[in-house]
């Protein structure tokens, strides 16, 4: 029989503003497996994790290790307990170096001075016996995002981590990168270490875990072992119901040129080249996709062509017209929208309420004022039919924002964004972070805008997302298109990987194509 | 014209520059460690204020000279652990905090000045002991040099050791390590199981204790009483001079010298019978110039560098093909 080395019994966690995250959950791992938590955004995965690391504490509930009750007040207990986290957004300094990175909080002294040369050799060591292999002098600002997470498992490990907690590591991974990824976290496995792999990608779990704990709106469902069950299984278990994951739609039906780039060069505040010669063009009535590993430019295009970045290099054009010179409100109206990929900045005014949110794009038109003044009636009826028509959940338009979940504050962007009648509609992320349902009720609805005529341009790290709504298809790495796809149907997510990373490059002339 | 030349190119007037700098080079440090912990604040005008009062209380009081400069520090500690409570502790806004400490540093000195020596002015009738000079031996022989750099009060020396000691404890400690980290990405910090608050009050006191000895320097060197407002901005030109040295210690004591020199050119011209309302205005006007010299600057730098890359990597592409 194989032993429980931690569990953690009936832990209810309720959020000081009333959200209940956690109800009743229970949870335990073997020694020795790897253990996956799945849930949707927003089933409870990442506060239950917190609660193991010490980031927050329980209301009810124990938590054992090795048969033992104990208490975790902070980080540093979990450490000490051998509880080890690498979390989604990497705990790094990037000004510093791999080895400075590695022994914060227990810096090797030499005569009460850092001792450099200590830290370097400490890091060179655990990268060889781990098989994580990174430069100790490197400044993590200068790696990619899969050496990053190496170096916070190195991290954990070095701080003597035997159960080690991963929180969504393969979202910001290509597949090439996800699958070195797995090939070291079998080896952590065989070598005695327990991995929780928190995920919501159903092939990597088969794939990679022994066992199986689903989630879903703060309550545990389940468990199992990953062999005996389907991913259809497990979808089930994580919803609820049978949702269709996949996007119905008919070929594109392309027309006149909106969108046009040519050349656009740019160098970001830190020297660096972000952008080399970037140039394609996207008629009406198609959706022309982005993909990437984040951090390869895509940003900076959706920035410049949305007219909040003017410091670039080459040309743009919006319906024929140059928007080097335009303001950001001659941007939109000559018919751009755009859903920022940081929502909390620039998405939303959290304070604000619904029907403010949804007005900030328009409250100047004549046709919201009544005289002097703005015309509430006019206002509240376009607010509350968009509500409606975008089934958000709220307690009415008056009702700030920040209440809302982030899968309804992206409702509310969309509501927006989509019903200023643009020409172009560039959506960045737009499905980050927000649960199955929303996100499948935004991608449909950029088809249903396509289908109208809009031209759409798709911006997104989910790798699936991108493949499957998008009708053509450029890959951008290293601030360069690698890849462009006139048919997005027809490429493999194996192919995409490579032109992801850099190792593979179409020629000029087969990226010209995305100009035409 | 001829005047003005020959009163600053004299080793006098290079010794003048090194005296006025020397509360500039301890703020610039007290705000470059504040500034690498993630804590840059603007109360060092009342950190130092109080600190001058309270050395020149303790100094007066104990006729002790180390007991004095203890009891400047305590007076720094006092108005940057009240910061670091009310923002640390109490969440209240930094800035916001940092003017009600100035404010209240300065109408809070004149007022114990008021109950002491029943004067809102100056501390005259309660002279403060004042820190010695020191004659460097060997150097003090050489002309022009010895002139320059010996014989100057004790704590300016210490300000030098103070640069050295900023880069020492910044870069080359564990705690340097920690304060940079904390100043860079708390939640990596603490996800380590750094005590961040810890790290940021400690931050605090090791820029207070600097700064107070800059006050300290302001009535027990400088001048041998106390007045009111007597930091008149230094405590604001210190941040500005370790912002123009990018956080870095060396260029900051530099930037230091660069605003000590301007100081000590408006003393000169004002003995030459220049309107003094204009010259004493100088030190300022110089900060502002300054910091916007060091933006444009860094701006056009930004730009010829930018262009530079693209062109380079265009020449790259023109060769492939």
């Amino acid at each position: 029989m194989e032993q429980n080395i931690l569990s953690m019994e009936n832990i209810t966690k309720v959020y000081p503003n009333g959200f209940v995250a956690n109800k009743g959950v229970n949870f335990s791992v073997h020694e020795g497996e790897i253990h996956a938590l799945v849930g949707e955004n927003g089933a409870g995965k990442s506060t239950l994790m917190k609660m193991l690391f010490g980031s927050e504490k329980p209301d009810e509930g124990r938590i054992l290790l090795h048969g033992k009750e104990i208490q975790i007040d902070n980080p540093t207990v979990a450490i000490q307990y051998g509880i080890g986290m690498v979390h989604q957004h990497f705990m790094l300094v990037p000004s510093l170096s791999v080895a400075d990175n590695l022994v914060i909080g227990m810096e090797p002294k030499k005569k009460g001075l850092y001792d450099v040369a200590k830290a370097e050799e400490i890091t060179r060591e655990a990268a060889q016996k781990y098989n994580l292999l990174v430069d100790p002098q490197a400044k993590v600002v200068d790696l990619s995002v899969g050496l990053k997470q190496k170096v916070e498992i190195l991290k954990a490990l070095v701080r003597g981590a035997k159960i080690l907690i991963l929180d969504e590591p393969t979202a910001v991974l290509t597949p090439q990168e996800t699958k070195e990824l797995f090939v070291e976290l079998k080896h952590l496995k065989t070598q005695g270490y327990t991995v929780v792999f928190i995920s919501h990608k159903l092939n990597e779990v088969k794939e990679l875990c022994d066992r199986v704990t689903v989630l879903r709106a703060g309550r545990s469902i389940g468990m199992a072992n990953v062999a005996d069950v389907s991913q259809q299984d497990i979808s089930r278990m994580m919803v609820g119901r049978d949702v269709r994951l996949d996007i119905e739609k008919d070929k594109p039906h392309p027309g006149d040129t909106v969108l046009k780039v040519s050349h656009i060069n740019k160098v970001n505040a830190l020297g660096k080249q972000v952008l080399k010669d970037v140039s394609f063009s996207l008629p009406h009535g198609v959706i022309l996709g982005i993909a990437g590993v984040e951090g390869n430019g895509q940003s900076e295009i959706s920035e410049i062509i949305s007219g909040m970045d003017r410091s670039f290099d080459g040309e743009a054009e919006i319906n024929g017209k140059s928007i080097r010179n335009m303001t950001v409100r001659q941007v939109r109206e000559s018919g751009v929208a755009h859903i920022s990929e940081d929502r909390m900045t620039y998405g939303i005014v959290g304070d604000g309420t619904i029907a403010e949110n949804i007005i900030s794009d328009r409250y100047y038109k004549k046709e919201f004022q009544k005289g002097p003044l703005l015309d509430q009636k006019k206002i509240d009826e376009m607010v509350d039919d968009l509500i409606e028509k975008f089934n958000i959940k709220c307690d009415g338009k008056d009702q700030p924002i920040r209440m809302l979940s982030g899968g309804n504050m992206q409702k509310v962007v969309a509501a927006r964004e989509f019903t200023n009648h643009a020409d172009l509609i560039i959506a960045n992320q737009p499905t980050r972070g927000i649960d199955i349902g929303a996100s499948m009720f935004l991608r449909n609805k950029l088809v249903e805008l396509r289908d109208a005529g809009a031209a759409v341009l798709l911006i997104s790290a989910d790798l699936s997302e991108v493949m499957e709504v998008s009708d053509r298809l450029i890959v951008m790495s290293g601030g360069r298109i690698s890849a462009y796809f006139e048919d997005a149907s027809e490429v493999t997510e194996e192919d995409m990987g490579l032109y992801m990373l850099g190792l593979k490059q179409m020629t000029p002339e087969e990226i010209r194509r995305a100009s035409s | 014209m001829d005047r003005i030349f020959a009163a600053i190119f004299t080793p006098e007037f290079l010794f003048s520059v090194i005296r006025v700098s020397t509360p500039l080079i301890l703020g610039s440090m007290a705000a470059l460690i504040c500034n690498r912990g993630g804590m840059l604040h603007i109360a060092f005008e009342g950190v130092m204020l109080s600190a001058a009062f309270f050395g020149m209380l303790a100094s007066a009081v104990t006729q002790n000279i180390i007991l004095g400069l203890l009891g400047a520090v305590a007076g720094g500690l006092l108005i940057s652990m009240l910061l670091g409570y009310f923002n640390l502790v109490l969440n209240s806004d930094r800035t916001l905090t940092g003017i009600a400490l100035n404010t209240f540093a300065s109408a809070g000195t004149v007022f114990a000045l008021y109950l002491l020596v029943q004067d809102k002015g100056t501390s005259s009738s309660l002279p403060s002991l004042v820190v010695p000079n020191i004659d460097i031996p060997i150097l003090k022989d050489i002309p022009v040099l010895g002139t320059v750099l010996s014989g100057h009060n004790a704590l300016t020396y210490a300000a030098f050791l103070t640069v050295f000691i900023t880069y020492i404890i910044i870069f080359r400690t564990p705690l340097g390590l920690r304060i940079r980290t904390v100043g860079e990405n708390p939640n990596a910090a603490a996800s380590v199981g750094i005590n961040v608050m810890k790290i940021r009050f400690i931050t605090l006191a090791i820029s207070a204790v600097i700064a107070s000895l800059g006050g300290a320097y302001m009535s027990m060197g400088y001048l041998s009483w106390f007045s009111r407002d007597m930091i008149a901005g230094r405590g604001f030109m210190a941040i500005a001079a370790q912002n123009l040295g990018a956080a870095l210690p060396l260029p900051s004591f530099l930037a230091s010298l660069a605003f000590g020199a301007v100081t000590a050119l408006a003393n000169v011209l004002q003995t030459l019978n220049m309107p003094s309302e204009i010259i004493q205005s100088l030190p300022y006007v110089a900060t502002l110039i300054g910091l916007g010299f060091f933006g444009y600057a860094a701006q056009k730098s930004g730009r010829k560098r930018t262009k530079a890359i693209l062109d380079k990597a265009r020449a790259a592409e023109g060769e492939k093909s």
